[in-house]
């Protein structure tokens, strides 16, 4: 780690830093490539060039210089992180809406980077999930379980005609994800301990899924490592959730399942070091990011537990996002030499 | 009182004083029924005859009506009138009016008819009263039509699916299909579809009026130039 003089200002802009973001999720996406094949790298790319070309519309409109904000690649950032939320399988225009709706409305209509109160990733994710559920299932099984093997042609054909390749199944390729099982297994009664036993399921959470998560997590030690994030929300988020987690498994391990498998499953690590450590859309005090991480944390178990949806991060990270300005009032530090806080009025 | 100057209810009314996009009176119903053309329509004729007809009798009534007690016999005038077009639904459009639900018989408590009630038919003659309910509910209805047009086109790619409901099954050959083979965007058609519909209709109104304030000024300025000299 680098220590600089504070004469000495290393040159961190925003450019700088949303690149070593994307460059801390590689580690992950070659992970995915391993086990789910090619298909993500087309969504990447999809994904990116909306995002860019969105971004630069909307630039060119609001009358703003194209290359300095479209050269800071926080639209890139959005777009990836949207792509690896949706299912690598998913229909070429189902990555084109959400790409273009996040950019377009939750980032642009709030007045672009630094105003914009949700995180457009998310925006996007819960945009394509309300308004075209089946789609958003499509989660490929990893190439060790698939019961038929798609070459990167045949792939290509369903995700930009709809095409499946001849005699092939779309159940064949796809599975329901380690979270989704659990939860129509459940409401089988069946316990936790028999649904893990199923061949998706490996020791922390699904096959495949849970060396990914693994590297979501490494990337976001190396972005700590780097000062792009503070430790306060991932740790906070993970914490909270596995407490939650931690709590109900003691009570009933039959029902819930443990503590291990909720930090690994799903969008939870791809969420606390990428997506809840926006700086846009979190608290800017210290005590503020424990309670938005934490808020996180407890939010996203009980909406993938108890809740409708098969994971609850992206919902619970608008939720808390929406409790920003919040959280952030009551948070402010006590200003030296007043008793007050400041948004009490504060009286010296 | 004397004249009643018509060309100005009507412009309030329509545009420059609209419920659904500049008083933001009454959103309520304008949110949740405006999923498609025809529920946003339906509804909103239904409450263009309630403040036609309310603003009517309380302008008739308003020399007999106790400043005291005014707002509950309001709402007792509007409330009759309310189930008089709540019962005729039911009777002449029922699958419009199984529809609609609770909203028609809500029109009792939309702010707009109250308050056009108090701050216009309270203090004039009938006619500009009726004029005033009716072109205020013209405003809301056409908003109503708008939205649930945007919302219908990007939520299910049609236009005015459902008319049958009110026009019999043989009304079924007018819905335009817009997007053929369409996925259906449901967002659109859900209730966050309903605010960002209505945000951007607030923000087109806002720009028209923009645009026409910034035309405005260089025709004006040189008449104050001369003014000054």
């Amino acid at each position: 780690m680098s220590i600089n003089s504070p004469l000495v200002a290393e040159k961190s802009t925003v450019n700088i830093i949303m690149l070593k973001v994307l460059a801390a999720l590689l580690p992950a996406i070659a992970v995915y490539v391993y086990f789910f094949g090619p298909a993500i790298l087309v969504s990447i790319t999809l994904a990116s060039a909306t995002a860019l070309a969105t971004e630069a519309a909307v630039l060119y409109l609001r009358r703003y210089p194209l290359r300095v904000y479209l050269l800071d690649g926080s639209a890139l950032v959005t777009a990836w992180l949207l792509a690896l939320s949706i299912p690598p399988l998913a229909p070429w225009w189902l990555v084109v809406v959400g790409t273009a709706f996040a950019i377009l409305v939750a980032k642009h209509l709030y007045g672009g980077l630094g105003n914009n109160l949700f995180n457009p990733a998310m925006v996007g994710f819960a945009a394509l999930m309300i308004s075209f559920p089946a789609h958003m299932t499509h989660w490929p099984a990893p190439d060790v379980l698939a019961q038929s093997h798609w070459n990167f042609a045949q792939q290509m054909d369903f995700m930009f005609g709809g095409a499946l390749p001849a005699g092939a199944k779309l159940d064949a390729v796809t599975m329901a994800t380690p979270l989704d099982t659990l939860k129509t297994q459940l409401h089988l009664d069946r316990t936790v301990t028999e649904i893990q036993s199923g061949s998706i399921f490996s020791i922390l959470s699904g096959k495949g899924t849970e060396i990914i998560a693994l590297f979501y997590l490494l990337g976001g030690l190396f972005l700590w490592q780097q000062r792009i994030i503070s430790w306060h929300i991932p740790l906070s988020f993970l914490g909270a959730m596995f407490a939650t987690a931690g709590v109900l498994h003691l009570v009933d391990p039959g029902q819930y399942a443990s503590p291990l498998f909720h930090i690994f499953a799903g969008g939870t690590m791809l969420g606390a070091f990428f997506i809840a450590t926006d700086y846009v859309t979190s608290p800017t005090t210290l005590l503020g990011k424990l309670i938005f991480g934490a808020g996180i944390g407890i939010s996203a178990y009980i909406i993938r537990v108890f809740g409708g949806y098969p994971d609850g991060v992206a919902f619970a990270v608008l939720f808390l996002n929406s409790a920003v300005p919040l959280i952030d009032a009551y948070t402010q530090p006590r200003v030296f030499g007043h008793a007050g806080k400041w948004f009490r009025g504060g009286k010296e | 009182m004397s004249d009643v100057n018509y060309k100005e209810i009507i412009w309030n009314g329509l545009w420059k004083n609209n419920a659904g996009i500049v008083t933001l009176l009454g959103l309520c119903p304008l949110l949740a029924v405006s999923t498609s053309v025809v529920n946003g329509v339906g509804l909103g004729i239904a409450t263009i005859m309630v403040m036609a007809f309310s603003n009517g009798i309380v302008s008739l009534a308003r020399n007999w009506i106790p400043r005291e007690i005014r707002i509950p016999v309001y709402i007792l005038i509007i409330a009759v009138l309310v189930t008089i077009i709540d019962l005729s639904m039911n009777a002449f459009v029922q699958p419009l009016y199984l529809v609609l639900g609770i909203f028609v018989p809500l029109i009792v408590v939309n702010c707009n008819v109250l308050g056009r009630a108090e701050a216009f038919a309270s203090k004039n003659p009938v006619l500009p009263s009726m004029v005033d309910g009716f072109m205020v509910g013209m405003g809301l209805t056409l908003i109503l039509a708008v939205l649930g047009g945007m919302r219908e086109i990007l939520g299910k790619g049609t236009l005015l699916s459902g008319i049958d409901l009110a026009f019999g099954a043989s009304a079924k050959a007018w819905v335009i299909t817009v997007i053929p083979d369409y996925h259906g965007f449901l967002l659109a058609v859900l209730p966050p579809g309903a605010f960002i519909g209505l945000g951007l209709l607030i923000a087109g109104k806002n720009w028209l009026d923009q645009r026409k304030a910034a035309r405005a000024e260089p025709a004006q300025a040189p008449q104050a130039a001369t003014a000054a000299a």
